[in-house]
Order: C-alpha cells, then sequence, then structure tokens
C-alpha cells in the first residue's frame, strides 16, 4: 500500500498542466488575462457596446430627440447627469446614440476594410509573380494619394448619406491591412500544410481561404482591433468638419463640434462627447496593444 | 543612386497626372456647379461668367487646358474671390501652415525623445508604465477635443492665452501642444521601442563592462541607434502633421493651408480645390522621395530598389 502511495498532491498537478494541451490562443488568452490594461479595457468597451446596444431599451435614459425648450441649456444636474443642450435635449442620452453611431460607424467601416484587405492581400500573396507586383503597385499608388482630401471631396460633392462614409472610410482602410496578410501569405504558402491540401486536390480558393487565411488571424486580429478607433477617430474629424453624420442624427464628433462653438459658455457640452470618443478610443488602443503582446510575444517595440 | 532617383521621378509624374485627372472629372460632373450656390443668377451673366472660366467649351479641351496649365502651377482665379489667383492663396497660406508644422514637430521631438529614454531605461517599473500609459492617452485624444479642452482651460479659465488666431509668439503655444501631443506620444513609443532594442545589444554591454556610467552609456553609445526608428519616422510625421493642421487651424481660427482648402471645398471653389490637392499630393510625394534617400544615408544596408 505504501509502496504504491499516490505521488505528492502538487505532482499531480505539474503533471496535468503538462498534459493540457497549449494552444497559441490558450497561451494568448493566459498572457492577455494577466495584462490589467487590457482587461479593464475590454471590460469598459463591454459595457459601452452593452448600453449602446441597450438604449432604447433602458427606462432611465430619455429620448435624444426629445426638447425641453422651457429648461433650455443646463449644467449637470441630478435630473440630468451630463446637463442638457440649448433644445433642452438631455446630453447623456445624446452622448449614448452618438456612440451608436460613432461604434456602427467604426466597425461596419472595419469589416468592410477587412474582407478588401484580407482578400486582396491574400490572392495577391498566394498567386505572387506579376499579378503580386501589379496588385502592390496599385497599393503604393493609393498610399500616396492625400487620402483625407480625397475622402473630403467625395463627402463634399456627392450625397453626405451614411453609405457614402462607409464607403469612404473602408476604402482609405483597408491597405494596411492588404500588406499584412500578404506578407503572412508569402510565407505560408512555402509550409508542407499548404502542399498536402493541394496534393489532396483542393482547389485554390478552397486553398487560401481555408487554410492559408486563418493562419494569418493573429495579425489580422490585432490589426482590426487598431483600425475600429482609427476610423471612428476619422469619422469624427469629417463629423467635426461638417461632413460627417448629418442632422437629426449625431456621432461622437457633431456633438464635439456642436460643443466646441460654444465653449465659453457651457462647457459640458463639448466635456461630455469628447470624453466618451477619447475614452473609448484610450480602450481600443489598450485592447490592441494588449493583443499584440498576447498574440505576438517576440515583438516587444509595441509600436504599431 | 542617379537611376533611383530617376526613376522615382518617373513615378511621381504618372500619379500627379492620375490624382488631377481623378479630381477634375470628380469636381466637373458633381451635382452643382460654383455659380449656382446663393440666388438665381440671370441666363446672361452666367454664360458670361461661364466663358470667362473657359466652361463653355467642350469637356476635352477644358481638360487639356487645365492640364496644360497644372504643369506651371496656375490653376487661374479663385471661384470665390475672383480678385486672387489659386496660386497666390496657396502661396499666401503655406507659410503658415508649414511654421505651425515645423513648431509641432520641433516640441514633439524635444518632449518625446526623452520620454520614450526613461521608459526604456526604466523597462518595466512604474516610470515605464506611467510613460507609455500617457503615451496611449496622447494617441487617443483627438485634437478637436484637446484643443477645445486646452482653450477652457488657459483661455477661458486661467486667462493667460489667447484663444484663437496667430498674432503674436503667444497665439502659437496653444496650437502648437493640440497638434504636437498625438506625435510626442508616437516618439516617445518609437524612441523607448528602438532604444529597448539596442540597449540589449554586445556594444551596450561592452561600455558597461568597460566601466562607463550608466548615463553615458545611454546618452552616448545607445542613443546614436536607439533614436534611428525615429529619424525615419519624421517624413511621414511631417506628412501627416501638414494633414492635422486642418483641424488645429479651424479650431484655432490660423489662416493656414488646411482651412483654405476646407473652406474651398464647402464653397464648391473648384480651382482652389484642384490647386489644394494637386500642391498637397505633389508635397508628399517629394516628401516620401526625400524619406527613402534619407534611410540609404543613416543605414547603408537599405538597398534602393
Amino acid at each position: 500500500m505504501s509502496a504504491t502511495a499516490l505521488p505528492p498532491a502538487d505532482a499531480v498537478t505539474v503533471g496535468s498542466v503538462a498534459h493540457r494541451p497549449r494552444s497559441l490562443w490558450s497561451d494568448a488568452m493566459r498572457r492577455l488575462r494577466r495584462n490589467r490594461a487590457a482587461v479593464a479595457a475590454l471590460i469598459v468597451l463591454v459595457v459601452i457596446s452593452a448600453l449602446s446596444v441597450l438604449a432604447p431599451f433602458l427606462p432611465w435614459l430619455p429620448d435624444p430627440t426629445a426638447q425641453d425648450l422651457r429648461l433650455g441649456v443646463a449644467p449637470p444636474s441630478p435630473a440630468h447627469w451630463f446637463g442638457t443642450d440649448e433644445l433642452g435635449r438631455d446630453l447623456l442620452a445624446r452622448v449614448v446614440y452618438g456612440g451608436r453611431i460613432s461604434l456602427l460607424i467604426g466597425l461596419v467601416a472595419t469589416f468592410v476594410s477587412l474582407v478588401i484587405g484580407v482578400s486582396y492581400g491574400a490572392i495577391a500573396g498566394y498567386r505572387g509573380g506579376r499579378i503580386d507586383e501589379a496588385m502592390m503597385r496599385l497599393v503604393d499608388l493609393l498610399y500616396s494619394l492625400p487620402y483625407i482630401f480625397l475622402v473630403i471631396l467625395l463627402l463634399v460633392f456627392f450625397s453626405r448619406s451614411l453609405i457614402m462614409l462607409f464607403v469612404a472610410l473602408g476604402l482609405v482602410q483597408w491597405l494596411t491591412m492588404a500588406r499584412i496578410v500578404r506578407g503572412q501569405v508569402l510565407s505560408l504558402k512555402q509550409q508542407t500544410f499548404v502542399e498536402a491540401a493541394r496534393a489532396l486536390g483542393a482547389s485554390d480558393r478552397r486553398i487560401v481561404f481555408l487554410h492559408i487565411v486563418p493562419n494569418t488571424l493573429g495579425p489580422v486580429i490585432v490589426y482590426t482591433t487598431l483600425t475600429v478607433p482609427a476610423i471612428i477617430l476619422q469619422e469624427a474629424f469629417l463629423s467635426f468638419l461638417g461632413l460627417g453624420v448629418q442632422p437629426p442624427d449625431a456621432s461622437w464628433g457633431t456633438l464635439v463640434a456642436e460643443g466646441a462653438r460654444t465653449i465659453a459658455l457651457f462647457p459640458w457640452l463639448v466635456a461630455f462627447p469628447g470624453l466618451a470618443l477619447s475614452l473609448t478610443l484610450l480602450c481600443f488602443n489598450f485592447l490592441g496593444d494588449g493583443l499584440r503582446d498576447a498574440l505576438d510575444p517576440q515583438d516587444r517595440g509595441g509600436v504599431s | 543612386m542617379t537611376r533611383f532617383l530617376i526613376r522615382r521621378l518617373l513615378t511621381i509624374v504618372p500619379t500627379l497626372w492620375a490624382i488631377a485627372t481623378l479630381t477634375f472629372f470628380m469636381l466637373r460632373w458633381a451635382p452643382g456647379g460654383p455659380f449656382l450656390a446663393e440666388r438665381d443668377i440671370p441666363e446672361g451673366v452666367r454664360a458670361q461668367l461661364e466663358h470667362t472660366y473657359g466652361l463653355d467649351r467642350p469637356l476635352g479641351e477644358q481638360y487639356l487646358t487645365f492640364l496644360g496649365r497644372a504643369v506651371r502651377f496656375d490653376f487661374g482665379p479663385s471661384y470665390k474671390y475672383p480678385a486672387r489667383q489659386v496660386r497666390e492663396i496657396i502661396a499666401g497660406a503655406l507659410p503658415v501652415s508649414l511654421e505651425l508644422g515645423a513648431l509641432a514637430l520641433l516640441v514633439a521631438l524635444l518632449i518625446g525623445v526623452p520620454i520614450g529614454v526613461v521608459a526604456a531605461v526604466r523597462h518595466n517599473r512604474a516610470e515605464d508604465h506611467a510613460a507609455m500609459g500617457l503615451a496611449l492617452a496622447g494617441v487617443s485624444i483627438p485634437n478637436f477635443v484637446l484643443g477645445p479642452l486646452l482653450v477652457l482651460v488657459f483661455s477661458l479659465g486661467l486667462f493667460v492665452l489667447p484663444p484663437a488666431l496667430w498674432r503674436g509668439p503667444e497665439s502659437r503655444i496653444l496650437p502648437v501642444l493640440t497638434l504636437s501631443t498625438a506625435y510626442v506620444a508616437y516618439i516617445a513609443r518609437l524612441t523607448r521601442a528602438g532604444m529597448l532594442e539596442v540597449l540589449r545589444q554586445d556594444f551596450v554591454r561592452t561600455a558597461r563592462a568597460k566601466g562607463l556610467p550608466e548615463h553615458q552609456v545611454v546618452m552616448r553609445h545607445a542613443m546614436r541607434l536607439g533614436i534611428l526608428p525615429v529619424v525615419s519616422y519624421l517624413g511621414p510625421a511631417a506628412a501627416r502633421i501638414l494633414m492635422g493642421s486642418v483641424v488645429v487651424e479651424s479650431v484655432f481660427q490660423i489662416p493656414g493651408l488646411g482651412r483654405y482648402l476646407v473652406n474651398a471645398a464647402f464653397n464648391r471653389d473648384y480651382t482652389l480645390v484642384m490647386g489644394g490637392v494637386l500642391f498637397y499630393a505633389a508635397f508628399l510625394l517629394i516628401l516620401n522621395l526625400m524619406v527613402d534617400v534619407a534611410y540609404t544615408w543613416l543605414d547603408p544596408r537599405v538597398e534602393l530598389a
């Protein structure tokens, strides 16, 4: 009995840990969870997103378009936490609903740029040769355009609709993604699992999108996380200039622009939307940094 | 080197041509002409106006005239301010934008590099975490939020600095601070990354081993290589700062190029828009070329292709 005694307790734990498979993802999750700033950022983002999604169902949140002209503009108070604007509209509600629009634009335009960038980069990298060279030349050319002015031109001379905004922002954001994915694909396509898939008779399309693209996910996720705040920032910039979201809709950029006009008299009108916007951007950046450290421990630079 | 320069200059020309063509046709086909804006103009007057600006010619002829003039950087008079040539407006506004941008870049370097060095030297300690947290915050605050907030504190709260305009040295402080914050943060991050890379290398260990004081190891030996990434970032940064000044110029009412361009777009001042876009594009392309040339100076391992 004593000769076959169970091994000491700590040996058991060591053994079981060694047996648990450690994939890249579980490793990355572990590293991410240890990064307190990234976890905090994630929690704040979840709260902001939940507020945005649930806004119409929150009983304590007034209608953002409901005017109270007798009240007019008022500083923060227990009834209106963020105060009210010139038309007596509740600023907290306007900021929450503004977040809906800002986040929606950020996510949709990022998705557009993701689809274009990943497909473009994957095809260029997989085809290689002349096709690759021509495709990347085009990317270089587009890089050299003063894109913010092209965006401004697009929006001034054509309709200032939300759709146009998605197109304009998505069109300029996919370039870096294409470069990243192409670089990854170039090295991946040499590997044996791609050869195996080809030997099994898989079509090119199947190889690219089922075998190669999933393996580029790490860098793609990191870059996507950093693209969302970049797009939100650009949308806010355009709205600030009066080219983005049009009334009665209001994004954070619109609210900041409106508030900035009366900053001397009613500073809270610019302070709260500005804080909401900055906090969201900060959280996305912290999360993106944390994800990069987690998914790519080699890269210690922390520079995008 | 000469071959590289010629090749690159040859790619700049078609790029500019493509941008010019794109802008020209976009503006011609855009709804609403420049003379429809405010009130109805009698038919005869409009015809006269269109004749003056050559808008009654066939489109192809207009396009060729435009290209021919654009080569000489002549875009004719502004639609909105007919007494002024587009060329003059750009020449008048450019120095303001350049001064704003150069000051902002200088401030960014003077503050960003020391922060990055300290963060790298104190890697993973409190100073590092604080510096990098601040840097991320600096990147995250949009300049059109920061600008009004600075005005609120320093002009409307403390009454120490003017809230707008571009007159006298004290009027420079707030716009330059607003514009440089994001670059301070980014340069601090770049410096830290570069220094961390260098501080691990053998020659740094040798310098330490021979008994040099730490500040000499860092300042004399490591810094030289460590700030290379920052130097190579200066080109793109200069280009982006010029773009970023669009916002700062509208926040602080500064008569720079960015503000003229945005206003021109709103006024459908087609000649000014075209001149501005082409000028910016040429400026960017030449700046990029200069950066590529500078790379080879700094790091002979880089090959020009």
